[in-house]
């Protein structure tokens, strides 16, 4: 673990996202850009949950959903995007609550964690997908079942109904979000709640022993993944101006699974690499047909977690190390070892 | 009259059918040092669980300071003021020997005040070398020094050690056996061990566990030589 | 009088569909603690191959009981040899690895067969018990259920297999210390574990309409089920099924199927929060 100033890891992070998001652009479609953003949030969540909390949730794609959901249907009862925009943070997060509560307090393990969130997934994608006649209807906004909901108010500024947000507009506003979720997680990670999280993740019974209750510390944990998914969730709903019981799939929550491990978990970006790299990859996928989607991510999830089950970007971390750092080991009772050359680590 | 610390009355543990601990009655007072001693599978380990939070009676209880525990869990009694080491050394492996000090700190302490702690628990035992290594490089003696610094950097005022000289050289052993001498003028003090020698230079009382219940208690000498015990512990016929 | 039969019926298929799909799971979770996420794409499977041998004239029975368990159980062992076998002990990791594979499987079949329902219509006809219809396959669909927790209790009591199955579920270390070689018996328990999937897939495949991602709504309630169950491999499965399989009827006849499905799993969290060992982890600890 390094121990970075603070300063200097929030200004590095700061200039270069803002770099990446004006140049980035240049290079590929804003839609397809947002989606890739709102991807890389939804990664964020589970990475934080799962690779420094230790918590495999195998339904995160629930909270994604009931973001949406919730946006969707609060914005066309609400008329206004910005109420709905906060309830759609909020309810998942509360959701999340309770069900951590269930689950982190009943002293159950790693393998039923995993049991439990996959059926509340499948649980809320049967219910919503069986909502499709008109007495599903929460205020004025039909549930619609396994149509989705297609019309809602979509993003507008505060205060200004008519004044939407799309396009080009979307595509900052995504990328300020994901920035600022960004900072806000590093900032978690180095507070004392986010050691504590990552030594729960070690050694629970450890922690147990000195004198940190860990059982609430999950379930805050866990509600702020919520949180963040149910944001991403509300954002997809508006950029893709519809929201649709598919958001809740098992499939959704492979996929989430399949960006964290192929990105890089136990790393703030590697879920983000993941979630980009992948949705390119089906988007470009989705143009041909002569291998199936499921096959090739099916082969692409065998493959990391038998030969790089750390991920890219700690792969890729590691080999930069090896090619861009001297190769001698520092002993420091062996001075035989000492390299007459100076020594680059300090200064990359 | 010094004050009892630790009592449990009627502990007793059943798993299935086996009674580790059988109706345990056990008193520690303020400022004492007791070995817990007996023959593997005197129950020794399984009573340490019961008043560590680790595990809860089957009936009986547990009261520390006055207060019962019974049915706490041990982060509950860790809560209270209590250093708790386990049998198998248990840390936080890839975080590094300051951070786990430091974390075990902090749940008693600011930020700054966890600093300073830390700092003088890593003088205190000698760890300046690896205070930057991830303790799951670190040999088994020095993960067990790392342990007892995290137990006892937030000074507390009782301590529960399960054997901790096990697996150390005889170096190490007599640097701990030092350390715990200290921290008997702060602290009350129970260890659960095996190595005799290590309990004869530290200890005073020492309570003798067998088949689930307390054989005997008394001065570690008086118990060292007592014919019973020999036999318990080498099966030999007085 | 006529309803109770009928709704026994359904009630006593309900249960057996269960345990049929539950039963490869279980041997595979059971001795091997081992999380096959694509159990539901065996199922599948199974399915797919006994409507393409009975298209191409094999018997529809030999194609239910025999053909499609040896496919699957075959496919099962070469994936075992292939990839669970490095993953041992990592439980995690099978659960994601045996998730790809889950994918996997699905691509394959939509590759192979397009995404559209094949079907087969049911080897036997139903009958009318007074006003009601009742479908003559539930019948057999019982029975086989029946044979099957049967002739497993009979195997593993009875057979010097059974045995040593038996004594690798308990600690598999022993096993391994009386000179059993643990790569042979996890292949022939993984080989099993499939073929029963197969089995199930094969069964079920005339009652529904079988498409590529069928396996999704087995493979949740097989995993329920198992989980349930506890470790106890027959008793926990009969009882777990039974159980669950009870609550699902009963929503599916007082409200609907889809108040049935989800009856079932809010039920599953219930019962894993009061019982996280499962139904037979306290009180069968030991016995089959």
């Amino acid at each position: 673990m390094i121990l970075r100033s603070a300063k200097r890891e929030y200004g590095t992070i700061i200039v270069a996202s803002l770099m990446l998001m004006f140049l980035l652009p240049y290079l590929v479609n804003t839609y397809t850009l947002t989606v890739i953003l709102i991807y890389g949030m939804l990664g964020t969540s589970l990475g934080l949950i799962w690779g420094f909390g230790g918590i495999l949730c195998f339904g995160q794609a629930a909270f994604f959903g009931l973001g949406a959901y919730t946006y969707a249907v609060s914005s066309i009862n609400f008329g206004e995007s910005t109420g709905a925009m906060l309830l759609s943070i909020v309810i998942p997060a509360a959701f999340a609550f309770c069900l951590g509560l269930v689950i982190f307090y009943g002293r159950l393990n790693d393998v039923y964690l995993g049991v439990m969130t996959l059926v509340v997934t499948l649980i809320l994608f049967k219910f919503i997908n069986s909502t499709a006649g008109p007495q599903y209807i929460i205020g004025k906004a039909k549930l619609g079942g396994f149509n989705g909901i297609p019309r809602f108010h979509t993003l507008n500024v505060p205060g200004r109904p008519e004044d939407y947000i799309y396009g080009d507009s979307l595509y900052y506003f995504v990328a300020c979000a994901l920035i600022i979720v960004f900072v806000l997680v590093t900032a978690l990670l180095r507070s004392s709640f986010g050691r504590i999280a990552v030594g729960i993740r070690e050694n629970e019974t450890r922690i147990g022993l000195m004198g940190y209750d860990s059982r609430s510390r999950k379930t805050i944990l866990f509600s702020i993944g919520a949180a963040i998914a149910g944001l991403a969730g509300a954002l997809f709903a508006n950029w893709g101006e519809i929201v649709t019981p598919g958001l809740f799939s098992l499939r959704q929550s492979a996929e989430i699974i399949i960006w964290c491990i192929v990105g890089g978990l136990g790393t703030r970006i590697g879920p983000i690499v993941g979630a980009a790299a992948l949705t390119y990859l089906k988007y470009g996928l989705g143009q041909q047909s002569i291998v199936d989607n499921a096959l090739v991510f099916g082969v692409i999830l065998i493959f990391f977690v038998l030969f790089l089950p750390k991920g890219l970007v700690p792969w890729a971390v590691s080999v930069w190390h090896s090619v861009f750092q001297r190769k001698f080991v520092r002993r420091p009772h062996n001075r035989r070892y000492r390299s007459s050359r100076p020594d680059l680590s300090r200064e990359i | 009259m010094p004050e009892i610390v630790l009592e449990t009355v009627g502990l007793t543990m059943n798993f299935g059918g086996v009674v580790a601990s059988d109706n345990v009655d056990f008193r520690l007072k303020e400022g004492e040092l007791r070995c817990l001693i007996g023959p593997n599978g005197a129950g020794k380990s399984t009573f340490f669980k019961c008043i560590a939070g680790l595990q809860i009676p089957s009936s009986g209880q547990v009261f520390m300071r006055g207060q019962e525990t019974t049915h706490w869990t041990s982060h509950q009694v860790a809560s209270l003021g209590v250093g708790i080491k386990t049998q198998v050394p248990s840390v936080l492996d890839s975080l590094s020997v300051f951070e786990n000090i430091w974390l075990a700190a902090r749940r008693f302490m600011s930020k700054a005040e966890a600093n300073d702690k830390t700092h003088q628990v890593i003088e205190r035992f000698s760890l300046q070398p690896i205070v930057n290594s991830d303790l799951g490089r670190l040999a088994h003696g020095e993960r067990q020094r790392v342990e007892l610094g995290m137990v006892t950097v937030a000074d507390p005022w009782l301590i529960l050690l399960d054997e901790p000289a096990a697996g150390m050289t005889a170096e190490e052993v007599d640097k701990i056996g030092e350390v715990i001498t200290e921290l008997t003028n702060f602290s009350s003090i129970i260890i659960v061990e095996h190595d005799m020698q290590f309990i004869r230079s530290i200890a005073s009382t020492v309570t003798v566990f067998h088949q689930g219940r307390v054989l005997m208690e008394d001065n570690v000498d008086v118990v060292m030589s007592d014919p019973v015990l020999r036999e318990i512990y080498l099966g030999k016929k007085p | 009088m006529d309803l109770s039969f009928v709704l026994l019926i359904e009630l006593l298929y309900a249960i057996a569909s269960l345990i049929l799909i539950s039963s490869g799971l279980a041997v595979v979770f059971g001795m091997m603690k081992v999380i096959n996420l694509a159990h539901g794409e065996f199922i599948m499977m199974g399915g797919f191959v006994t409507i393409v041998a009975e298209n191409a004239g094999v018997n529809i029975f030999v194609a239910m009981l025999l053909v499609a368990p040896i496919t699957v159980g075959l496919i099962g062992l070469v994936v075992e040899r292939l990839i669970i076998r490095h993953l041992y002990g990592r439980l995690i990791d099978t659960m994601l690895a045996t998730w790809g594979l889950s994918l996997f499987f699905v691509g394959l079949v939509t590759m192979i067969f397009g995404n559209t329902t094949t079907s087969i219509t049911t080897p036997i006809t139903g009958f009318s018990v007074g006003d009601y219809q009742v479908n003559g396959y539930n019948f057999f669909v019982i029975l086989v259920a029946i044979s099957l927790v049967t002739s497993m209790y009979i195997f593993l009591k009875t057979t010097r297999f059974g045995l040593i199955a038996r004594g690798t579920m308990q600690d598999p270390d022993i096993a391994t210390a009386l000179g059993y070689s643990p790569a042979r018996v996890y292949m022939a328990t993984f080989f099993c574990g499939s073929a029963l999937s197969g089995l199930a897939g094969a069964v079920l495949a005339p009652l529904v309409g079988l498409v590529p991602s069928s396996g999704a709504t087995y493979i949740a309630k097989a995993f329920i089920t198992v989980i349930g169950g506890g470790p106890s491999l027959i008793f926990g499965l009969v009882s777990s099924s039974a159980g669950f399989g009870l609550v699902n009827q009963f929503f599916t006849f007082y409200i609907s199927p889809v108040y049935g499905e989800v009856a079932l799993l809010i039920s599953a969290v219930v019962l894993l929060r009061v019982m996280p060992q499962g139904i037979t982890g306290k009180y069968f600890r030991g016995k089959m």
